[in-house]
């Protein structure tokens, strides 16, 4: 399943690809892509545990950016 | 300047008014010891205590190459080996840069947000006769809407009542307003200019031609390109590496050389100054999103970064010839009577053809335009493929092919004068009563802009610019005469066309790519075959705009030299800027290794090199007519 979430709090593009990159690799997670100019995150995952890898999704972030946000679109 | 911005300034300038405070006391008065790094510690704690934190808190998060870790170890650093104004100074420029690269960024991208700001904010529906105004999504298929002058137009659908003027540049980027009245459609996003029209909703809000555009852009982010990905691997070892040089730096020629290690240390400190890759990390998906914006401006939505990749490579260009070249409609380019004035054959062929619905025979009836009296016309028998046989004013009227006329014994003569026309279109000839009349010429109009569009690519050295079609061979040569191709391929079925760009492909010079241009009917499966696939006009098919990887907003096939040229340019600042930046870093740690660039020097040379990829990086998006 694919979304898009509005990211917040992301200030620097190296954090936004790593991020990404930390994202991408999560169990499930079939694809993850950030715009950093846009501000959004498309992520692409598994249906059945999508609410549970989104929480793993947003720790990762946080590993990275404490302060940042996804936001539902 | 946002708040954060705003206050970040703040702290600059609080900061740097103390830090000069601090040097001149240091050096005048002069400071010594505990008061004279005290002195400097306050300037640095103002300026870098959020620094600090963030590098406490990421490294609890594993984050060890973390940039803020790193700014505060080679300021943390400077202070220990005593280079009091250094750590200050590098703290300070640091954050003047980030400021810098904050402002850039939230510019640039306010400018790709007005880029995209075709977003209808809501629609005036009409139910049970009041006016309400509602949020596009709302409103459903078949019902009207109100839009007035100035307004933008929320959904697409047919004009029922008034007429206007709409202005399409938002999405095609074409300037020139065009008229709309009853009956014909409007397409949402653009800005209705003039009058007030109801329109009849003809598709809703998540299938409307507004929504596929926003999408399309906002996904393009998904598919990175090559030199994107290149980015990001190289900024994830760039950082580990340089640490560890600086490490290396720092203890290994002390210890070979016994001694000298606030020397050595200083060298490494400068290492940890550049040791992020944000200039290649910001500006160059930076550069190809601004590229997408640039060109979606101007009608051509590009569906990712790859695929500004792939179009800068491009050298051959496949045309299909129909929908693309030509219009796609049939008209009547000639008429040409024996016996009689053409407007007479001309209302013959009508009356005769009136009852066909086949293409040929309503572009006969089209051009006619005036009414057509049905009681004139008797008993019709249509012959598939041939023609039609009617009575007309009680006399026998044939219409149609060779064939037709000679199967009753009729020839066909005269056509020798106009044979060259004639054979790039359909011929239709009438015979009454036994006796040849003359012919009409109906054929497919070769677009206007066509030429240019195939001159435009030569221009730009595109080696191979072909053309193939399921039309005959005569038409197609013909066409490719007009327009100046030589490589036509006719008589090509859908998987025909498959298969000649499959060779095609395989034939290619190594390097370069192929793109296919079609208008999405019957050929989207060249569309996802070909390297890029570009589709033309196609903001009404699903299958096109699903296959294509560049969707071209309207019918002119210029747009297609426009799209890999803007490509090439895109792709010239994103070299550059991996360039720029890589020659100033390696310049920096060799110059810092050596000592002759200090922390100053590489403090400078980081900031200045992102903020100049920043803004080298924008002028992707604002589309120049210059290559």
């Amino acid at each position: 399943m694919k979304r898009t979430y509005r990211l917040e709090n992301i200030d620097c593009a190296n954090c936004a690809a790593k991020i990404e990159h930390a994202i991408s690799r999560l169990d499930g997670v079939t694809g993850a892509s950030i715009n950093f100019f846009a501000q959004n995150l498309v992520i692409d995952a598994d249906e059945e545990r999508f609410d549970d890898i989104m929480k793993k999704a947003l720790k990762a972030a946080r590993r990275v950016e404490p302060d940042c946000e996804f936001i539902s679109m | 300047m946002t708040k954060k911005q705003k206050r970040l300034l703040i702290r600059i300038s609080i900061s740097a008014i103390l830090f000069i405070l601090a040097w001149c006391a240091s050096e005048l008065i002069p400071l010594k010891g505990l008061i004279r790094t005290a002195a400097f510690l306050i300037p640095y704690f103002v300026i870098g205590y959020d620094i600090l934190l963030r590098a406490v808190r990421n490294i609890f998060g594993g984050q060890v190459f973390d940039e803020n870790f790193l700014m505060s170890i080679a300021t943390i650093g400077a202070f220990a080996i005593g280079e009091l104004p250094e750590a200050v100074a590098v703290m300070l420029f640091y954050q003047v840069g980030e400021l810098f690269q904050g402002i850039a960024v939230s510019r640039s991208r306010r400018s790709i947000a007005a880029l995209m700001d075709i977003r209808p904010d809501h629609a005036n529906v009409l139910r049970s006769g009041m006016e309400e105004r509602v949020s596009p999504d709302e409103v459903r298929v078949g019902e009207t809407i109100i839009v007035r002058s100035g307004e933008r137009i929320p959904l697409d659908g047919v004009i029922t009542e008034g007429f206007t003027t709409v202005n399409n540049s938002a999405l095609t980027g074409e300037s020139l307003p065009q008229d709309r009245q009853v009956g014909e459609s409007v397409i949402s996003g653009t800005v209705n200019i003039s009058g007030v029209i109801q329109v009849r909703v003809t598709n809703a809000y998540a299938e409307s031609t507004v929504k596929r555009i926003l999408d399309l852009v906002e996904n393009s982010a998904a598919k990175k390109a090559r030199t994107e990905n290149f980015i990001t691997r190289f900024s994830r070892y760039y950082t580990p590496c340089v640490v560890i040089a600086a490490v290396l730096l720092a203890v290994l020629p002390p210890l070979v050389f016994n001694g000298g290690w606030e020397d050595w240390i200083g060298r490494a400190l400068t290492f940890l100054v550049v040791s992020c890759p944000c200039a290649l990390v910001i500006s160059v998906p930076l550069s190809f999103f601004g590229g997408i914006g640039g060109a979606s401006r101007r009608g051509i939505l590009i569906k990712g970064a790859n695929y500004i990749e792939a179009l800068s490579k491009v050298d051959t260009v496949v045309f299909d010839k129909t929908g693309t070249l030509t219009r796609g409609s049939f008209s009547v380019t000639a008429i040409h009577p024996q016996v009689m004035s053409a407007p007479e054959l001309l209302d013959i062929a009508a009356l005769a053809e009136s009852y066909s619905n086949h293409p040929i025979a309503e572009s006969i009836v089209r051009e006619h335009k005036g009414h057509i009296d049905m009681t004139r016309i008797g008993c019709v028998t249509e012959m598939a493929g041939k023609g039609v046989c009617a009575e007309i004013d009680g006399r026998q009227v044939l219409a149609g092919s060779e064939r037709l006329l000679k199967e009753h014994g009729i020839a066909p003569h005269g056509e020798c004068e106009c044979l060259r026309e004639c054979a790039v279109g359909t011929t239709v000839h009438i015979a009454v009563n036994g006796a040849y009349c003359g012919h009409i010429v109906i054929a497919d109009e070769v677009k206007a802009e066509a030429a240019s569009a195939i001159k435009k690519l030569s221009e730009l050295r595109i080696s191979e610019i072909q053309m193939l079609t399921g039309d005959t061979e005569a038409v197609g040569t013909a066409v490719g005469r007009i327009l100046g191709i030589d490589a036509v391929h006719s008589e090509l079925l859908p998987d025909g066309k498959v298969e000649l760009v499959e060779r095609l492909l395989e034939h290619k010079k190594k390097g370069t790519t192929l793109a296919f241009v079609g208008d999405g009917v019957n050929d989207a499966p060249v569309l996802s075959r070909s390297d890029v696939g570009i589709a033309m006009g196609a903001l009404g098919s699903d299958a096109a705009i699903e296959a294509a990887d560049v969707v071209l907003t309207d019918d002119d096939p210029q747009k297609v030299a426009e799209a890999i040229r803007l490509s090439r340019r895109t792709m010239r600042i994103v070299r550059q800027n991996i360039a720029f930046a890589l020659i100033v870093k390696g310049a920096v740690l060799l110059l810092g290794a050596l000592d002759i660039a200090g922390m100053w020097v590489a403090v400078f040379a980081d900031v200045g090199v992102s903020v100049l990829a920043i803004l080298n990086a924008t002028r992707a998006l604002r589309p120049t007519n210059r290559c």
